[in-house]
Parts: structure tokens; sequence; C-alpha cells
């Protein structure tokens, strides 16, 4: 019987991996083979790791015969553009990085080398994160396997599109505003933003520092949790990274059970508006009475400072982009345009170097944060920043999770909203408030739209993960949305024997 | 609120970055709708309100002040543009008059 070994789940594979029914090298070759097939049209990669890939492969399979293999040995994943690795160049997507080999291994790429994991390549992003349809990244815009006229959402585009299209099995992307979940959501797969020190963020190239967090990209929630479970914990590099314990996320989901009872759901009222398109809303609210069916309790909450969260992320995140991005200096590394003097050069560099939505984010960072500006912008946000946290705050006093739309509408045309920066931020509005607030949230398919994937969000307490997981897998596994595949990639079949 | 030409230069000087004169027009324009949302802020009471720089509980971060073996300076320069004797190179700051 011949099988198609990309279409398997990441936990279907380790268990046949260890079962020897086939090898990493045979389940990476199937992978590149797939990337050879679908790559010209999604363009999910910037980088595509071949040799790297057989070469782990080939290791992963003696450290499986060797009784050793871990959660992800020999497992592909796919690695975003932003987080640092010495066997492949890092870009951001930027030209500013072009060419740039980092000389360490981002904290989570260490981790999954130590797993045994395989690389299958440097996944494309808005250029530097900024972005939520990949249509920012300086080389090309990645399309959603769904419909390749469509964005695969962003920034994370390029991962979840990896993930959907089956190029690898797990992705790693970073979430800043929204950058895991909402791409997850418009590629119909699972993305997941931990809680903000949950993962070390050593080695993710800065956006913004008190939003930024790592997270999974998988095609069912368990397979999210062995990558989350991967990545977890503590590091002595990133003084952000929490020192709390990391439960294992796989034996919790495996011991999950099936309904939901004793469990309450909260729908917050401030997420029902007008922008929501007909066909989101009617496949949210399908969901949410599933999850009543299932024995969850829903209880209406307020977050009444929602509509803020926004305009608030707009000053807050683009301060800290515009410290952060001070290092592209033409100095250090990276593109370096020469001029009469320093100051020249920098500018010269800068001006060339950063892409528009880039420029446009440090110019307004730079602005809220300049002399007579200060307190009427930057100080103000953090103070609404205080007030979203508490609505979180006083809502998880009543509920368990939080049940969302991930975003107001399914994935949108390629060249659609890049003239008009405001409606390209919006399709952010549903995922904004978790960063703000630092909590967890899980984007999980919950049915279609027009052909497209509609995407459910729960959100959960600070480190409740688990929590969050065991909702979105009960839910998960009650419904059979996450087994849709794109027409276009089931019917190029990768067989292998 | 509407930025003007000037204020959009002023803000690109502190940010190093050099603009096109048709980037000036379009990032005016665009800074103003941007700035035009983020008003929706001041209909807020924050009087009263602490801010909010980061949201864990975490504060001070402190290890032993020991040494530890970093990366090797000729990997470090790797990516350095120009580099000379162990440093990075950069255009003179101070000059003579």
């Amino acid at each position: 019987m011949s099988v198609d070994l990309t279409a398997l789940t990441a936990s279907e594979a380790r268990r046949r991996l260890d079962n020897r029914e086939f090898s990493a090298e045979e389940l990476t070759q199937a992978h590149l083979t797939r990337i050879d097939l679908v790559e010209p049209q999604v363009r999910a990669f910037i980088t595509v790791m071949r040799d790297v890939a057989l070469e782990q492969a080939r290791a992963a399979d003696a450290r499986i015969a060797r009784g050793e293999g871990s959660l992800l040995t020999g497992i592909p994943v796919a690695l975003k553009d932003i987080l640092c690795t010495t066997d492949a160049p890092t870009t951001a997507a930027s030209r500013m990085l072009e060419g740039y080999r980092s000389v360490y291994d981002a904290t989570v790429v260490r981790k999954l080398r130590e797993q045994g994991a395989v690389f299958m390549g440097k996944t494309n992003t808005d250029e530097f994160a900024m972005g939520s349809s990949t249509e920012n990244s300086a080389f090309f815009t990645t399309h959603n396997p769904w419909d390749l006229s469509r964005v695969p959402g962003g920034s994370s585009g390029g991962s979840s599109a990896s993930v959907a299209a089956n190029e690898a099995m797990l992705s790693l992307g970073s979430d800043t505003g929204g950058s895991i979940r909402q791409p997850g959501g418009f590629c119909g797969v699972i993305g997941m933003k931990p809680t903000y020190g949950r993962v070390s963020r050593f080695g993710l190239i800065a956006f913004a520092s008190s939003l930024d967090q790592i997270g999974p990209f998988a095609r069912t929630v368990r397979d999210a949790a062995m990558m989350l479970e991967a990545i977890s914990g503590n590091d002595p590099n990133d003084s952000t990274s929490v020192d709390v314990p990391v439960p294992s996320y796989t034996n919790l989901l495996d011991a999950a059970g099936r309904d939901l009872h004793g469990v309450k759901v909260g729908v917050a009222r401030e997420y029902q508006i007008d922008g929501v398109a007909a066909g989101v809303q009617s496949a949210v609210d399908a969901a949410v009475e599933d999850l009543k069916k299932l024995g969850a309790e829903i209880v209406e909450v307020s977050l009444p400072h929602t509509k803020y969260a926004l305009a608030t992320y707009y000053i807050v995140a683009p301060a800290e982009a515009s410290a952060n991005l001070a290092r592209f200096d033409g100095v250090k590394y990276g593109l370096s345009l020469e001029a009469d003097n320093l100051l020249d050069s920098y500018l010269r560099t800068r001006g060339e170097g950063f892409g528009p939505e880039v420029k446009r984010r440090i110019m307004l960072g730079t602005y809220a944060l300049s002399s007579g500006y200060y307190d009427a912008y930057y100080v103000k946000a953090q103070k609404v920043r205080t007030l979203l946290k508490r609505d979180f705050d006083e809502a998880f006093e009543k509920v368990d999770v939080i049940v969302t739309p991930t975003s107001p509408t399914v994935a949108f045309g390629i060249g659609e909203r890049t003239t008009d920066p405001i409606q390209m931020y919006l399709s952010d509005i549903f995922t904004i408030p978790a960063n703000m607030a630092g909590i967890p949230g899980i984007a999980v398919p919950c049915g279609f739209s027009d052909g497209l994937p509609v995407s459910l969000q729960f959100m959960g307490r600070a480190f409740d993960e688990a929590g969050v997981l065991r909702v979105a897998h009960v839910y998960e596994q009650a419904t059979d949305w996450h087994t849709r595949r794109p027409e276009f990639v089931s019917s190029a079949s990768v067989e292998t024997a | 609120m509407t930025l003007s030409l000037e204020e959009v230069d002023h803000v690109a000087l502190l940010a190093r970055l050099g603009l096109a004169p048709d980037e000036r027009e379009r990032m005016r324009e665009q800074l103003s709708s941007i700035l035009e949302h983020i008003s929706l802020l001041e209909e807020i009471d924050t009087e009263a309100i602490p801010p909010t720089a980061q949201v864990i509980t975490l504060e001070n971060v402190m290890r032993d002040d020991e040494v530890r073996p970093s990366l090797p300076v000729e990997d470090v320069l790797r990516n350095a543009p120009r580099s000379e004797d162990n440093m990075f190179k950069v255009n003179a700051v101070l000059e003579e008059s």
C-alpha cells in the first residue's frame, strides 16, 4: 500500500518512525519532493535547507536505531526566517539582512536541534515580521494553498503555508499582534501564541520586545502541543523567559477526555462587531453551539476596552520597533552603503535597506517617543494597556477560556489591502489584545466560508497553555474541519512505498 | 491630526532614515491617517491608571558576575561590512576642524 507520508500528522509520524515503518530519511525525502512539487506556486520558503535536512534525517535515523529518539526526532519542521540559524542565512525577509549568517542559533532552534528535528528551511514573512499578509517581504509574496490568488496571512505566512501545503509537519512563527494565529487561521491550520515568557526569545530578531512570542504551527492541536513542549522553558539568555515548570502538554492531551463538562467558556460581546464577515460569524456561532453540546458552560463576559487595543498596539509596537531596529546601522552586519560621513551612511543604509512598512513603523514609533509627544502617545498607550490587561484579569475570574473569531474575515486577495495600512491592520483586531495582556491564544479551524478556512481563537490565563490546548483539542476532535486539505495539495500526492 | 513635511523630516532625521522626495509626502499622509486612528485613545480617562511596560511580574533578573566563554571575535566580525584589527570600522565621527 502506498501512503503519502507528507499528509501524516507529526504524532502519527512519531509513532511510525519509532516502529521503523519508514525512516526519517524517507520522510524527509517525501517532504523535499513535495516542496519541489508545490513550492513554485506556494513560495513558502526563502531558503530550502535540502542538504542540512537530509543530514539531520540520517542522524535522526541513527538516533532512533539506538533507542534514543525523543518527541521531534526525525520530524520535518520549518522555521520562520526571523529565527537565527547558523547553517542557513537569516534574512528577516529584508534587504537589510540579505545573506546574513548568524553566528549563533536561536534558543528554540538549539532546542529543536537537540531533539533531532529535521530543518526543511527558512520561511517567508513580512519584513521584520511587520505585516499581515507576507506582502511586505522584500523578496516575494507567499500564496495561500487554499486559493493561490489569496494571501496566507502574516507575518508568519510562510510558516503557516508550509504546514498547510504539507511541505513541513510543524513550523515555528512569531506573534507580536497575531502573526501566528491570523496566518494559522487563513491557512486552516493550528497556530498558537504561548504566554509571554513561556518560550525564550533569544535569537528571535526583535520587533516589539514586550509583545513578541515564538510559537508553533501544526495540523492538529496535539501536534502543536508536541512543538510547544519542545521549545518551552526558562533560558538564561532571555531574562524575560519565566522559570515556571513546563508540563507535558502531549500527555495532558492524551488524558483530555472527549467532553468539556465543568469548563466555562467566555464569549465577549465586544468581539461581535459589524466588521465581522457573515460567513465567519456563522461558523463561529456554530462552533460555540458545538462547545455547548460538548458540555461547556457558555458565559457572556465583557472586555470593555477591546476597541482601543488596535490604537494602543500601533503606539507600543512601533515605539519598541524603532528602538530595536536602531541596531541596523550598516556597521556590525547587514547592508552598508557608504557616504562621505557617518550620518549620511546611516541615512542611506537605512533609507534603502528597509521597506515601506518597516519605515512607516520606525517613523511612527520615533514620533511617539519623541520629545513633546512621549506622554501623549507612549505613556498614554501603556496606561491603556493596563486597562486591557485588567479586562482579561476580570474575565478570567469568571471563565476558563474566552472564544472569539481569530480574524474578522477569511484570507483576502493578494494586493487587496496593500494601499491602505489601516485596512491591513484591522485584520489583527481580535488577536492584538492577547499580546497586550501577554496571555496565550490558539487558532483552530472551525468551518469554511466560500471555500476558505474560518478560524476560532481560544485565549486563556497566563501560563495556562494546558487549559487552552485541552479545550481546543476536545473541540477539534469532535469536529472534522482540521481533516480537510486544500484541493491543490491533495491533488498533488507524494507517494512512497 | 495632520503632520507637516517639516515634522516628517525631523522624525526621519531622528530615526536616521533617508527618505526619497515622493516618500516624504506619502509618509506624511499615511502617518497622519494612522495618528488620526490613534487619537481614539484621547477619550479614555487614564489619569489614575499606572502604565504597563511589560506584563510579567519578573524584575531585576540577576546572575553571578562570572567570566564565561563568549563568541570568538573572528566569528562576530564575519558579517561586518568593514573591520580592522579586531574592530568594526566606521567613518570618522570627530574630525579636526
